[in-house]
């Protein structure tokens, strides 16, 4: 029988990041018509509230006041399970993302950790692998050849660019020999040494994991699921309503999470430069407790987090309105005869460097 | 017996016979994914974390995208379903039903170790470090050559998938 963790503050944690997802994605909607319009030089939204701030409410409202509708042969009860089921895989995988270290209350230390697994990596990695059965079912089930045609892409892109992305990690993880996220992030920053976060010992891999990662959530350049000059919508040509709106939810929180991963993986997750200068000095000079201290850098430290996320998420989106769609044999190419290549080298080149020493 | 495992196996069972007697082939697969779900659950139960992540990922994630894949491709359905002989039908039957007789005899004196939680009981024992440990020292050999067989898939995948010398797809 395994022991449920202490049930009072996680689930507390669990509901926030639950919650936090859903209004990052809410605000991811509004992000993006902003950026597309400064990118474009074009005003955006700005009628809903005070720099069309309402936006995203206002989508909302619309959408869910559109009529359902079933295309006629459909599947219907797989029809409906398909975005649920994209949504329900987008919001499994931010469960084992350190969103900070621990704050104490009097003897009490808590970590800002939906679950704490030793196999934190894997878990990701397994929910990110089922995310593609939303997509698949629903495109199936529309039963619309454009719709077949974009489920049966979605499948092909994420079981090849997953291979890559697996191996780009597998160097991560000989250099960490943990697969838990929090041991990672606690290896990226030590006390009283210069420690360099994973982006400088990997940075082939990093780049490797980033095309992955914009292929896993499916956002252009790689949108070849949902490529409108080809496929009219691809696997949600005959969505509408709500249930539309959550596949295109679940493709934010998707690009959440994977920022949040990239973030944690390779650019230190919540430490930030000089953090246990900052806490020596509140304590030594200040005269600040301990703990205190250490709790004001956990709370700096989630800030610092979510400013990576936040950049990466902005990344995401300035990529979008920067870079042409790729033609799909240039994807599966890319995918099979460049990353996959280049990531056994980065395990080589990690590997030796591993065995002389140059890095641990 | 915990109640979840009760369940865990009350879902196993049934989303495994929901794989033999659903119509639907892509049923049967969305079926079978549940039914790895539960399987994965078990082993969480059994301490074996690494095992539980790798089952869904390898056979949730992986394989049975693939199956679904070709099954999307297949358009199975009620109209092209074929008929089978009665002949073929009773030795599915016979065959399945003397399975099923030497399967019970098999397990009818089993006894079930590992239930007391003695002294000796490794709680560490399915973590990742502990498995790695015993793969690459007791078990070096064929993992190694399970490992090279897994190297030669994907090479053969990565080799089919490039452009010979003048061929041209666009």
């Amino acid at each position: 029988m395994i022991e449920l963790p202490a049930l009072g503050w996680q689930s507390i944690v669990i509901f926030v990041v639950f919650a936090l997802s859903l209004l990052i994605a809410t605000y991811c909607t509004y992000a993006e018509r902003v950026i597309a319009a400064f990118l474009q030089d074009r005003v955006g939204p700005d009628r809903a509230g005070p720099y069309g701030l309402l936006q995203p409410l206002a989508d909302a409202v619309k959408m869910f006041t559109k009529e359902e509708f079933f295309p006629g042969g459909a599947n219907k009860a797989l029809f409906i399970f398909g975005p649920c089921l994209a949504m329900i895989t987008a919001l499994m995988s931010s469960a084992v993302i350190p969103f900070g270290n621990n704050v104490s209350f009097g003897n009490n230390s808590f970590f800002l950790q939906g679950i704490e697994v030793n196999v934190g990596m894997l878990w990701v990695f397994g929910v990110v692998s089922l995310g593609v059965y939303g997509v698949m079912i629903g495109g199936w089930a529309s039963n619309n050849k454009f719709s077949l045609l974009g489920a049966v892409r979605a499948a092909s892109q994420n079981i090849s660019y997953e291979l890559a992305m697996g191996m780009s990690l597998i160097a991560v993880l000989m250099m960490s020999g943990t697969l838990s996220l929090r041991e990672i992030t606690l290896q990226q920053s030590v006390a009283g040494e210069w420690h360099f976060w994973n982006i400088v010992k990997q940075p082939l891999g990093f780049i490797i994991f980033c095309v992955c990662a914009f292929a896993e959530t499916n956002r252009t350049p790689f949108d070849l699921p949902e490529c409108e000059t080809e496929l009219v919508g691809g696997y949600h040509t005959e969505y509408s309503s709500m249930k539309l709106g959550l596949y295109l939810f679940a493709e934010y929180i998707n690009i959440f999470v994977a920022s949040a991963v990239m973030s944690v993986l390779y650019f230190g997750g919540f430490n930030f430069p000089f953090q246990y200068e900052l806490r020596d000095w509140l304590v030594s000079s200040q005269g600040w407790e301990l703990a205190s201290a250490q709790n004001l850098i956990t709370v700096l430290g989630t800030v610092g987090l979510f400013a990576k996320i936040f950049g990466f998420i902005f990344f995401f989106m300035w990529v979008r309105w920067t870079l042409p769609r790729f033609r799909y044999d240039q994807l599966m190419r890319l995918g099979w005869t460049i990353l996959i290549p280049l990531a056994v080298v980065n395990i080589l080149i990690t590997g030796g460097l591993i065995l002389f020493g140059v890095i641990q | 017996m915990s109640p979840l495992f009760l369940f865990l196996a009350f879902v196993a069972l049934l989303s495994a016979l929901g794989v033999v007697f659903a119509k639907n082939p892509v049923h049967s697969v969305l079926f079978l994914i549940l039914t790895f779900f539960a399987l994965s659950g078990h082993y969480l139960l059994l301490n074996a974390q690494f095992l539980a992540a790798v089952n869904i990922i390898v056979y949730a994630g992986a394989i049975m995208v693939l199956f679904l894949f070709v099954i999307m491709f297949l358009n199975l359905n009620v109209d092209t379903e074929p008929h089978k002989p009665a002949l073929a039908k009773i030795a599915a039957a016979v065959a399945g039903g003397s399975l099923l007789l030497i399967l019970v005899a098999a397990l009818k004196d089993v006894q079930p170790t590992g239930a007391t939680l003695d002294a000796t009981f490794d709680s560490q024992i399915g973590m990742v470090d502990r498995l790695g440990l015993v793969l690459y020292q007791q078990y070096l050999l064929p993992f190694e050559l399970a490992s090279v067989l897994f190297l030669v898939a994907m090479v053969g995948a990565v080799m089919l998938g490039k452009r010979e010398a003048g061929e041209r797809n666009f």
